[in-house]
């Protein structure tokens, strides 16, 4: 009994040596100075962004005076509107178009700013992004004040050409290409510069070797430029899919959403439903709508950048 | 016997009683004790409106030893709204706040019955009108004290001498300064004559058919003077009928005569409109008619404010009333209600239409004839007849009489202009009627 008295000490001891190396190990490892020097940005966004996000989710399952759950009448109740699926027409027609043309335009405007010599390329990077740094509000009202119906200056310019006046934000065609356009106005510089710095990462070595090849212009574009730029490509268009998603400023003040609601987007529907009808329930249901489009969005994009890290 | 000596545990007691009652007692006294009180005004837009009230609430927290903070907070892009929302949310926020028309009814679970300050008003100021009852009021329970600062008549401002050149009509003849109007020809077929002629001389009526609550303002009176309501007091959707079809049909013709960008107008459109010299008539309290007078005096000389055209049932003009609205998990409701009494004395009256140059109009039935809008010009007179003296109108808003929980979707749905848009558009009218009845069944939620 002695001896198992004594055995169990040293095991005690000895269990308890291992523990307190284990835990210096632990703190000493990499990872866990990591986890701890992030630890107040994820409470931070587990304060600022979960908390709001739960509680949006929350507020989507109660009735209109929020004094009953209602379970998913919410979404029940969007799918029959008819307006709901008119704005997820245009929520769609306007995040891709806008992305479309703005990694258009950001990948031309890489190329260019890429073949201007090392000493003048700062100045032309940083006028490039102006568009980018203002404040999208204060730009999109001095758009707003180029599209006005009684001043805008684009209808006085063309009136020198006998054209117009267009009703910029008047028609449904054209208030649609007024939103798109101060979209892609706004956006295209960050393409732009996302691009430039994956094609300064591009070794020369690989355009030397394709040019000893004999491959052309474009040929050096499709097999040596694009390869190389694609997962910057995914994560960028991913990025910006999202942010061009919940857009909700530029609509907002060029359009409010109109005429007849042909503007609309998700963000600007929820504050027209949530917060000038008073029914918040309801337009916390209409911003959810975004997170499975997105989610979708996501999913394939990221997978497809995850498979090319693997095969590298 | 009496004891004379304090022991050490009655010392604390004392003390415990004494600092607890220090420390609450901002809170347990009376209207005219001391207290801190946190209010939420609407940042008016006319300079130096805001000192008005700065000043009225300063001479009531010297009177009143109470500690007052001022929070003026704008009504772009819905601040204000969205200042509301989120107190009642986290109910917690400022003691008073100044709500625009609807958001009482909104909010009328959140906010202190009010019967107790509205009542001895009505009596001292006289009655309000049925838009201000119906906005402020819910089954007998004043949800809030109507605000002068904020309230104002959509009624037309027209150009004097456009007018009379190419419509023949002379508004002043019509509302003359300082009598009763001579309107009873100021119909809406004169209205829409008018608003052809104007457009064919190049001067079109700026008349908004956006989003915006002066698009939907005007919609709402033409389709008041018509006798259509989309839904009725009771809640029952009375989309198509014969009434509504009348609007709609006048709609269509005037929207013919109107700026062909008027679907994009917001609440600046018109006034720009007005001010750049490019229109005959507008519908707009009298900001625009301001504005002109410091940057187109040219043209400020020659506007009128008047009352609106008639319609086959009555004349109706859009009136968007403000409100003063105390929550009901206020800090300091008592002090609250007694500033609200201060701000409503014809006196605060007087001084906040004075400072705002007529722009603000009170609710009460005899507050009506200050001589602020008799004085005010160029031309002198051209404010007499803003605020109805002669009451000569019906005062109403949008959307009514539906229940304003309903009514407030329409309102901010923009369903008026929308479905006399979609008619005008090319859609036939049954299209347009069933799109709004479908409409008004989704806002049917409870």
């Amino acid at each position: 009994m002695a001896d198992v008295v004594v055995e169990r000490g040293r095991v005690a001891r000895a269990a308890g040596a291992r523990r307190g190396s284990s835990l210096r190990n632990a703190l000493g490892r990499k990872s866990t100075v990591a986890f701890f020097l992030t630890l107040p940005l994820i409470l931070l966004i587990a304060l600022l962004v979960l908390y709001p996000a739960f509680y949006s989710v929350h507020l989507a399952t109660l009735n209109k005076s929020m004094t009953k759950f209602v379970g998913f009448g919410n979404f029940t109740f969007l799918f029959k509107r008819e307006t709901f699926w008119m704005v997820v027409q245009q929520s769609c027609i306007f995040a891709i178009t806008a992305v479309i043309f703005k990694a258009l335009i950001g990948f031309i405007v890489a190329h260019f700013v890429h073949n201007i010599p090392a000493k003048g390329q700062r100045k032309w990077r940083g006028m490039l992004l102006v568009p980018w740094v203002i404040p999208p509000a204060m730009s999109t009202l001095a758009w707003l004040w180029l599209f006005d119906p009684s001043y805008s200056a684009f209808n006085y310019t063309l009136s020198f050409f006998g054209v117009g006046p267009i009703p910029w934000l008047g028609d449904t065609f054209w208030a649609r290409f007024s939103v798109i356009l101060v979209n892609i106005w706004y956006g295209a510089p960050f393409f732009m510069i996302m691009y430039l710095a994956a094609l300064k990462s591009v070794p020369d070595q690989l355009y030397e070797a394709a040019a000893i090849d004999g491959a052309n212009w474009w040929q050096r574009i499709w097999y040596v430029t694009l390869p190389m730029m694609r997962n910057i490509i995914a994560i960028t268009t991913l990025f910006s899919l999202i942010v061009t998603f919940a857009n909700f400023d530029i609509v907002r003040i060029l359009t409010s959403g109109g005429p007849l609601d042909t503007t609309h987007l998700f963000a600007t529907w929820a504050f027209q439903v949530g917060i000038q009808s008073s029914d918040i329930p309801l337009g916390a249901c209409v911003s959810l709508f975004m997170v499975p489009i997105l989610a979708v969005a996501a999913i394939f994009i990221l997978r497809d950048v995850n498979k090319r890290g693997n095969e590298a | 016997m009496s004891r004379k000596t304090l022991t050490r545990r009655q010392f604390v007691a004392a003390t415990a009683m004494s600092s607890a009652a220090l420390i609450t007692a901002p809170y347990v006294r009376g209207a005219y004790a001391a207290g801190k009180l946190s209010i939420g005004f609407w940042d008016h837009w006319v300079p130096g409106a805001n000192k008005a009230s700065t000043d009225l609430v300063n001479e009531w927290a010297a009177k009143e030893k109470v500690e007052v903070s001022i929070d003026y907070i704008t009504s772009n892009n819905k601040k204000i709204e969205l200042t509301a929302a989120a107190e009642a949310q986290a109910k917690s926020g400022h003691d008073i706040l100044q709500m625009p028309s609807w958001w009482p009814q909104a909010y009328a679970e959140n906010l202190e019955p009010l019967n107790d300050v509205v009542e001895p008003l009505l009596k001292q100021n006289g009655e309000v009108n049925g838009t201000v009852k119906y906005l402020g009021n819910s089954g007998g329970k004043w949800l809030a004290v109507p605000a002068t600062p904020g309230s104002q008549i959509k009624g037309p401002c027209s150009r004097i001498d456009l007018m009379k050149q190419h419509a023949g009509i002379d508004v002043q003849e019509m509302y003359p300064a300082g009598s009763p109007p001579k309107a009873d020809n100021w119909t809406m077929e004169t209205f829409l004559k008018a608003a052809e002629a104007c457009q064919k001389a190049g001067f079109a009526f700026g008349i908004g058919l956006g989003e915006t609550t002066d698009s939907v303002d005007t919609a709402g009176a033409i389709f008041q003077s018509f006798g259509a309501e989309l839904v009725n007091a009771k809640g029952d959707i009375t989309v198509k009928t014969d009434q509504v079809r009348q609007a709609m049909e006048f709609y269509k013709k005037l929207i013919a005569f109107l700026p062909p960008d008027a679907p994009s107008w917001d609440d600046a459109s018109n006034n720009k409109w007005l001010i750049s010299g490019r229109g005959a008539m507008i519908l707009n309290p009298p900001s625009a008619w301001a504005v002109a007078k410091r940057d187109a005096p040219q043209v400020a000389e020659q506007c009128w404010t008047h009352g609106f055209p008639s319609g086959p049932k009555g004349r109706f003009a859009p009136y968007l009333p403000y409100f003063w609205g105390v929550w009901s998990f206020g800090k300091n409701k008592e002090a609250a209600k007694s500033l609200l009494v201060h701000l409503s004395a014809p006196s605060s009256i007087e001084k906040f239409v004075a400072v705002s140059g007529g722009y603000d109009l009170p609710a009460y039935a005899n507050m009506t004839k200050f001589k602020t809008w008799a004085e005010e010009g160029p031309p002198k007179g051209t404010l007499y007849h803003y605020p109805d003296p002669h009451k000569h109108q019906t005062l109403s808003i949008a959307a009514s009489p539906a229940p304003p929980k309903i009514a407030q979707q329409i309102y901010f749905q923009a369903t008026l202009t929308k479905m006399a848009l979609r008619y005008a558009r090319g859609e036939t009218l049954e299209q347009a009627l069933a799109w709004a009845e479908g409409e008004c069944e989704g806002f049917m939620r409870s």
